[in-house]
Order: structure tokens, then sequence, then C-alpha cells
């Protein structure tokens, strides 16, 4: 069983072929990191995975059930959450409502108008726990739009892993932060992370080499390497498209 | 027949008339993303403009003249009022078109009253122009067709041959990117703006008496220019023309047929009787209800196709 | 936090004890009547109350831009009529105060049909729909004669003598304490409706469309419920108007009133709870108050909605509550005299232009109807220079004056609100 597996996933914008037949095969409980130049099309395939956009053709499935064709709140409820590389959050909701929000499907609130929230004590223990975990009780009650540049990222995490799913897409989490902030923000999705399937897009290769079970490296579309983090390292293909050129 | 004829030159008119103020609001959009409320008012104010213009110098310099004016307005409107409130989002920028109407509406009561203007068809333009199976065909319908024709040619000129049309066209298709090409944005969006008004205040000049010139006419007149641009597709000319015909030829040919639901049915042995809602709806004959088809069409067509008839992008 | 939530609940409490007192300071005890005046202006209060805050649950709390609300309030209207007289004919055995509920269910039930339409759109496409809705609802009324009654609309008679507490409504005072009730029944449920996860995932798609996706919610859906609940109210709102009137006309259905609505909830506020309350009850006693007095009340409105666009996007419950934080820190006195420097070129403005909109419509609709203009008591002579003058120097002048004394506010603002930050951080 795989949690989460790419079959030959294509996808067009217009004429241009972003994704050009992407297979991978994700085991439960995998760290696996996506690494590849600006516009290799890491982005769009977290939004063909999340079903943000339709893809042109291949298959996705999560837990090998198909999800390539479900609406994204429907693959969200299959067990798989995201994040986003720009922030996206409830702006002028407080930062516990974010959270809250991102705890409401899991915990089997639907669409319900007729349970008070203030008298959902599992709920708002919940919430209250992970605005400790955190780092963010300090800033409760102020709304999400306010807050610094870093903290917005971790409320960012922090929404993508509150609904509990068992496979987390992470879109260069740490991109923009300070050194000391990016290893508080990796040892926060360790944390938070334990257990589950992890899939991070991610431009820092110390974070890479540090986290990851599996590396693919992605570039104009395809894969063209994909394994443990030495062979990956000690590939050519990968050295001469890739690494090399970061290492300069 | 005769009919038919006259019903679809009056069509035609009609319908030229509604594509000059939905082009404009079209263009506004595309630009803007900005759904121009008060479109219809500053239609109105174009025909009372031109009423008060054309006893100083005549029709034909109003024609000019009131439209230039129109299209100031429309510039100060946009310098002094929606570039204001645009980083409030786009709802607060709806909001404010909104508000004009109100102001433009009570505006031009308190400064023309209540009543309605003896704006009239200039004489050189007033004779029937042929006749067809004994009906008359106005002149003036024609000079309408005309004007909104060579709008229409120039329009469509600025569009392809000027650079302004050309960054118009760019934000049309994407509507983000023209802020990257490093253009003077705002300049842009003001001569955008102004332009829609003043194809408004000319589709006033020459609607205002056309129809009749009173304060109510930016409110008979608004809804059913929104309907041709949803309907046309957010952000398409083309859809927005075609729309505008049709609109026009259905407003014009609702009103002849006398039919109803329960007269085709009627062959099968049905008879009605309009003592309930439902069996009213199914006696109502076509022509009563005209004025409702616009909507409804509107409503079906954002339901099964939420991008309009020929629009290429979400709203 | 505790305290301002307390200084809020007291809030409420007034408001509540006001509503229940206000028709009381204008009962003549020695004659025993009740002023039909003040209880008819009560009666709509109550009833664009529930028509604003229903319209909030879309605007402020969902982010959508409907503009066919009156759809719902007029349609519930409209059943109403209907259920009055088969309740009066002995057809419809339901006692008078349980009959608004029976309203808000035909609201409901439209509202789940428009809904499932117009929430398929978003932004300015579910404006347009909703228009279409509007108009469309509007032209029907007017033309389908067994239920709207056409342009004369459909009348009723109240008194179906079946209550449950014995009462025959025959008196205005009744019929306001009966909205009073349904009223305040409404208010709390939607208050209720805001702390419960479907009004939060309101709120997040409102913010965030995308994002509410990718946490197992359909926003369509969030928005679907949404809008028919807030159809429900609106819907009680059209009952009371029913039950109010007697008679519902188109009126009570078409744009001007949805426009209305929007007024309401936005120069009130849509970004606090109690917002469209307050817009409510102000606009209402501008509409019973300055129509009395002037033509051109909907110029003053319409003004005052723009002016909020683009100055106070918050309306004015957003305007009290930004001077939250200051009076809570004790500073409120330091604004003391930056605003008294406010009142005067504020006072000239208002006056150069109510002047110019009087000396106007005066000079066409006013003259039209044979009215003279009459100010403390001597006519004034509308075609003299003076009055006209008078009105344009305040107007330029005030204005001028009050830009500038605005720009000193604003500073004595910023650096009040500054200071205050400084002291949260330290
Ligand atoms: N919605 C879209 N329409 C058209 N082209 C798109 C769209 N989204 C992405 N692209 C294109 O697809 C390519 C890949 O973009 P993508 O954002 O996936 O790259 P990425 O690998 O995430 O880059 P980065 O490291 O900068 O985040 C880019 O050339 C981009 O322009
Ligand atoms: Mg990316």
């Amino acid at each position: 069983m795989t949690a989460l597996s790419l079959r030959d996933v294509r996808k067009n914008f217009g004429a241009t072929e972003i994704i050009r037949g992407v297979t991978l095969d994700i085991q439960p409980g995998e760290r696996h990191c996506i690494i590849g130049p600006n516009g290799a099309g890491k982005t769009t395939l977290f939004n063909l995975i999340s079903g943000r956009f339709p893809i042109t053709s291949g298959e996705i499935s999560l837990n090998n059930t198909r999800i390539d064709q479900q609406p994204p709140h429907l693959i969200n409820r299959a067990g798989l959450s995201r994040s986003f590389q720009i922030t996206s959050i409830f702006q002028r909701l407080s930062v516990f409502e974010n959270l809250r929000c991102a705890l409401l499907w899991s915990m089997g609130y639907r669409y319900s108008f007729w349970s008070a929230l203030w008298r959902q004590k599992a709920l708002n223990e919940k919430a209250e726990f992970l605005l400790e975990d955190l780092n963010l009780a300090s800033r409760r009650d102020i709304p999400a739009g306010l807050l610094s540049y870093a903290e917005q990222r971790a409320l960012e995490i922090g929404m993508t892993i509150a609904g509990g799913a068992s496979v987390i897409l992470l879109d260069e989490p740490t991109a923009g932060m300070s050194n000391t902030e990016t290893d508080y923000a990796m040892a926060l999705i360790r944390r938070v992370t334990q257990g589950k399937t992890l899939l991070m897009v991610e431009h820092d290769m110390k974070v890479v080499f540090d986290l990851a079970d599996t590396i693919t490296v992605l570039v104009y579309g395809q894969v063209i390497a994909s394994g443990p983090p030495e062979t990956v390292r000690s590939s050519r293909a990968v050295q001469e498209a890739y690494l090399g050129a970061l290492e300069e | 027949m005769e009919i038919f004829v006259i019903s679809l030159l009056n069509g035609l008119v009609y319908g030229m008339l509604l594509f000059m103020l939905a082009s404009g609001l079209t263009l506004i959009f595309s630009m803007m993303g900005v759904l121009n409320f008060a479109h219809a008012s500053i239609y109105m104010i174009g025909a009372y403009l031109a009423f008060q213009v054309s006893r100083v110098v005549g029709f034909f310099p109003a024609l000019i003249i009131a439209p230039l004016l129109c299209g100031a307005i429309g510039a100060a409107i946009e310098i002094w009022g929606l570039r204001k409130v645009h980083h409030n989002g786009h709802i607060a920028e709806l909001l404010f078109t909104f508000g004009l109407v109100f102001i433009v509406q009570r505006g031009v009561q308190m400064t023309w009253g209540m009543l309605p203007m003896p704006y009239r068809v200039p004489a050189l333009l007033d004779f029937p122009l042929f006749q067809i199976y004994g009906a008359n065909f106005p002149a003036y319908r024609a000079f309408m067709l005309l004007i909104s024709g060579g709008m229409l040619l120039s329009t469509w000129l600025l569009l392809k041959k000027t650079r302004v049309g050309l960054i118009i066209q760019a934000a049309l298709t994407h509507p983000n990117m023209v802020s990257a090409l490093g253009h003077n944005v705002p300049m842009v969006f003001t001569t955008v703006f102004a332009g829609g008004c003043l194809l408004a205040g000319l589709a006033g000049v020459i609607g205002g008496n056309y129809q009749t010139t009173e304060p109510g006419m930016a409110e008979a007149m608004g809804p059913i220019v929104f309907v041709v641009v949803v309907f046309g597709g957010l952000g398409s000319l083309a859809g927005c023309f075609i729309a505008s015909i049709l609109m026009g030829m259905i407003q014009t040919f609702a009103v002849v047929i006398d039919y109803s639901v329960a007269d085709l049915l009627r062959p099968l042995g049905l008879a009605l009787k309009a003592d309930n809602l439902l069996m009213e709806v199914l006696t109502v004959p076509i022509a009563r209800i005209g004025a409702l088809l616009p909507f409804a069409m509107m409503i079906l067509i954002l339901l099964f196709r939420p991008r309009g008839l020929m629009g290429t992008r979400d709203t | 936090m505790t305290r301002s939530g307390n200084g809020a609940r007291w809030i409420w409490v007034f408001a509540v004890a006001l509503a229940l007192a206000v028709p009381w300071a204008f009962h003549n005890f020695q004659t025993g009547r009740d002023s039909g005046f003040v209880l008819s202006m009560l009666s709509q209060m109550g009833m664009m109350v529930i028509l604003s805050l229903s319209y909030n649950m879309l605007l402020g709390q969902a982010g959508l831009f409907s503009l066919c609300h009156a759809t719902f309030f007029g349609i519930g209207g409209y059943a109403t009529v209907h259920f009055l007289n088969a309740a009066g004919a002995g057809s419809l055995p339901l006692p008078m105060e349980v009959i608004p509920l029976l309203s808000g269910l035909t609201g409901l039930g439209l509202a789940l049909i428009f809904g499932y339409m117009a929430t398929k759109q978003r932004a300015t496409a579910f404006a347009m729909i909703t228009m279409g809705i509007g108009e469309l609802m509007a032209t029907a009324a007017l033309m389908f004669h067994s239920f709207f009654g056409g342009e004369g609309g459909v009348t009723t008679n109240r008194m179906i003598d079946h209550s449950l507490f014995g009462l025959t409504y025959a008196s205005g005072m009744q019929v306001y304490y009966l909205i009073l009730v349904w009223t305040l029944i409404c208010a709390g449920s939607m208050y209720f409706l805001t702390q419960t996860p479907l009004g939060r995932m309101a709120n997040a798609t409102r913010d965030n469309y995308e994002r509410a996706q990718f946490m197992g919610y359909d926003p369509r859906v969030v928005r679907f419920l949404q809008f028919s609940l807030s159809g429900l109210f609106a819907g009680v709102g059209g009952g009371l108007y029913a039950i109010t009137y007697e008679i519902v006309t188109f009126d009570a259905l078409a744009a001007p009133l949805s426009a209305n609505a929007l007024l309401m909830a936005y120069i009130g506020g849509t970004t606090v709870f109690g917002g469209p309350i307050l817009g409510a009850v102000l606009i209402t006693l501008l509409q019973s108050g300055v129509s009395l007095l002037s033509n051109s009340w909907l110029v003053y409105v319409g003004v005052l909605f723009i002016s909020m666009v683009m100055f106070a996007p918050a309306g004015l419950s957003g305007l009290i509550i930004a001077h939250g934080p200051i009076a809570a820190a004790g500073r409120l006195r330091r604004l003391t005299v930056p605003y008294l420097r406010l009142v005067v070129p504020f006072l000239a403005l208002v006056l150069g232009f109510v002047g110019l909109v009087e000396l106007m419509s005066f000079l066409t609709i006013g003259a039209a109807q044979g009215k003279k203009l009459v100010l403390f008591g001597s006519a004034i002579n509308i075609e003299a220079t003076q009055p006209w003058l008078i009105s344009v120097v305040c107007l330029l002048g005030g204005g001028a004056w009050l830009r500038w004394e605005a720009r000193a506010f604003h500073r004595v603002w910023e650096s009040l609100t500054a200071d205050l930050k400084q002291r949260d951080r330290v």
C-alpha cells in the first residue's frame, strides 16, 4: 500500500506542458522532499495532487483510491492536507479562529448551525493546544493578517496539520525565514508530522538532506532522480542539472 | 411578415443602443475589474445634457459636446472616487458605483425635475425614411444605426490600431499582466473609464429622444445592460455584441407575440384557466412577459454557462 | 476583554429596555392614546433591523454582495397576506404569534431555490445573478395577479381572532410588541449563528474562499446555507410587514428595498454584529424624520453612503469601535479638543451642502408642487442670489477648512495609537 501515488501525471497550461509525465510513489510515514529549480513545476504538482487544478492526463491515488477527478474538499476529507507557498490564511479572523476553522471538519462539525462554538470543549482545547504548539499563544486574538511574516508561516503550517490528515504537503514552509526561524520551523514540522506522510518542497539543501528519507528532483516538469539522499546527492544527472549549479 | 421586418429593424436599433452602453461597461470591467453600476446613470446624464446643450446650440453640436462632458464626468469619478476606494477591494468599488446611482438619480431630479423633458428628435431627421408594408420607418432610427455603427467601427479601429488599444486588448485577456508591462496603469484606467462613460453619454444623446428623457430612464435601462454584459460573457466584446442584438430582438419580438404556453397546449385538448399562480404563468401571453425574459435568460445562462456566451474568464 | 464584554452586554440590555419603554414615553396617559406616528416608526424599525441584520449575514459575514434581499422579505410578506386571509377564514388554525414563522419558512423556501442558483457564482457574477433574480421577481409581482395582486398588491385583515394570549392586535401597541418579540428572537438567532461552525466558516470563505476548500469545506455549500438562512429571517421581516400594514405591494419586494437593506447594513457597519441594527434605526429615523421635511432625503443617504465607502468602510459602528483601545487606555480626553475643532467646519460643510440641495430641489420639484422653502418661519426667496452664495461659500469654505482640521486630527490620532502600540509592547 502506498500513501500517495502518481502515475504519468501531465498538465498543460494552454499549449505548454508544465508537468511532463511524473510518476511517484510515497510510502506511509515517509518524509519525502521535492527539489528543483524555480519554475520546475513543484507548486503545480502540489496543485494537481490537492485538486486545485484538474490534471490533463494520468492518475493520482491517495491510499489506493483515485483522487484525480475530485474537488479539493473531498481530497482533504480523504486525508490529504496542503500548505501554500504564498501564505493563505483567513486575514480578518483571529489566530485562534483560524486554527479552529482548520479543526472543524475533522472533528465532525460539518456545516452545523446548531452547535455553539464556545461550548465545544474538545475543539477549543485542541485549538488552544495547537496555539501553544505553534508558539502563537500570545497572539491568540490578533487578526491573522496582522501577524509578522514568520508568524503567518507558522500559522499556515498549523492550519495544514490541524485537521489531522495522514498525508501532509508543505510548499516551501521555510521560504523567507531567517536561520533561527528556519530551525524553529523545522523542529515544529518534525514534531507535528510525527508518524505522518510528509511531502515537502524545499529550496534549503541543508534542511532537505537533514529531514528527507527520499528526495525527488524535478526539472522542467520531469523527475530526473528519486531516491535516498546519498543516491541523489551522488547522481550525475542531478549534479549536472541542478545541484552543481546550486553549489557553485 | 410586415411585423417581422419592422420588428427586426427596431430590434437592431435597440440592440445597437444597448451595445453602445454594454461595450463601455465591458471595457471598464475588463480593465479594472469593476462593474460600474452607475453606467446607466451616465447614460441618463448624457440624455439630459444633450437636451440642455441642444437647446442652446442645437442637436448636432450637442451630439459631440454631451458625450465629451460625460467622459469628463467619468474621468472625475475615476480620479477622485474609484481610485480612492480601490485599495479596499472589489466590493468597495462595487458599492461606490452603487452609491453613485442614488446620487445621480436624485441629482437629476433636483436639477431637471420629475417630469419628462421635451427632448425631441431634431427636425432635420424627423421624417419617415421609407415604408415597408405601409409602416413607416423613421429616419431618426436609421441615424441611430449610423451613429452606433460608426461608433462600433471607430472603437474597433481604436482597439486594433492604437497603443492604448493594444494595452486594453492585452488587459482583456490577461488582466494581471498590464501592470507588469510597466504602463502608467492609473492613466490607462482613467482613460478607459472616461471612454466608457463617453460611449454611455453618446448612447444617452441618441437614446434620450428615441425613448423619453426622464428621471426613471437609468433605472429602466440599467438592469438590461447588466444582463447583456453578463449574458455575453464578462470581458468579451464579441459576446457583448451578440448579446446586445439578441436582447434587442427579444425585447421587440416578445411584444408582438401574443401567444402563451396555454395556447400551445390548447390543440392537445387542454384548456387552462388562470386562477392560481401556476396556471397564470402558463396562460400569460409572451407579449406580457417580455420584460421578464432577459432576467430569466441571464439566470439560466449563468446556471449552465457560468462564463456567459463567450466569456473567457471567471468573474 | 471581560470589561468590554460586559460593556457590550449592558449596551444590549439598555437597547432592549429602550425598545420596550419608548412607546410609553409617547403614550398620552390622560386620553389613553398612543402616538401612532411613533409606533409605526418603531414597528418599521423592528422590521428593518431584521432586514439589515439578515442582509449582513451575506455582506458582512460571508462577503456576498446580494442585490435581491428584498425578494425574500417580499415573498414572506405576500405569503403572510394569504396566510392571514386563510386564518381569518378559519382554514388555517394558527395563532397570530406563530404566523411570522410561516413567513420565514416561505422566505427560506424561495431562498433555497435561488440560493442554489446564485451561490454557484462568486463575486461580481454573484451580484449580477442576484440582481437578475430581484428584477425577475419584481417584474413577476407586477405581472401575476392571483398571488401578487399586480400593481395594487394584496390586502388582508390582521384581526384573525386567534391568539395565544387572547390579543386582538387591533391596536398599534400590540402589533409593536409582537414585532419587538420577533425582532429579538431573530436578532438572537442570528447572533447565535455567528457563533456556530457554519457562521465561522462563512467568515472564512469571505476572507479566503480557496483556503476553506483545503480544509474539507465546500465553500459553495457554506454560502448556500448562509444564503438560505438569511432568506429565512428576511421572510420573518416580511411577515411582520404584512401584519403591520395589512397590505403588501410590489414595494416590499423591489430593488429599492434591497438597496435599502444594503445601505442600512453598510452605514451601520458590517464588521460588527450590532452595526446593521444601528444602521437600520438611524436610516429609519432619517426616513421618517427627514423625509417629512425634505424631498431630498435620498440624496443625503446616498452621500452618507458614498462617504462611508470612501472614508469609513467599517461603517458607524466601526468608527465607534476604533475608539475602544484609546478609551480603554483612558486617553479619550485627548481627542476632545481635536473633535471640537472639527465641529464648526463640519457643520459649515453640511449646512452648505444641505442648503444647495434644498435650494435646487425647491427650484424644480418644490416649485412643481407649489411648495415654498421656509426657514425659521420666514420664507426664503430661492430666486435671489444671496442664499445660493451663502451655501456655496459654506460648502467650499467648510470643505477646505475641514480638510485642514482633519489632517491635524489625523496626526493626533496617529500619535495616540502609536503611543498605545508602544505601551502594548513594553
Ligand atoms: N495557472 C497557471 N497558468 C499558466 N501557467 C502556470 C500556472 N501556474 C504555473 N504556471 C507555470 O508553470 C511553471 C511552473 O510553475 P510552478 O509555480 O509550479 O513552479 P515551482 O517549481 O513551484 O517554482 P518556485 O520554485 O518558483 O516556486 C511556471 O513556468 C509557471 O509560469
Ligand atoms: Mg513553487
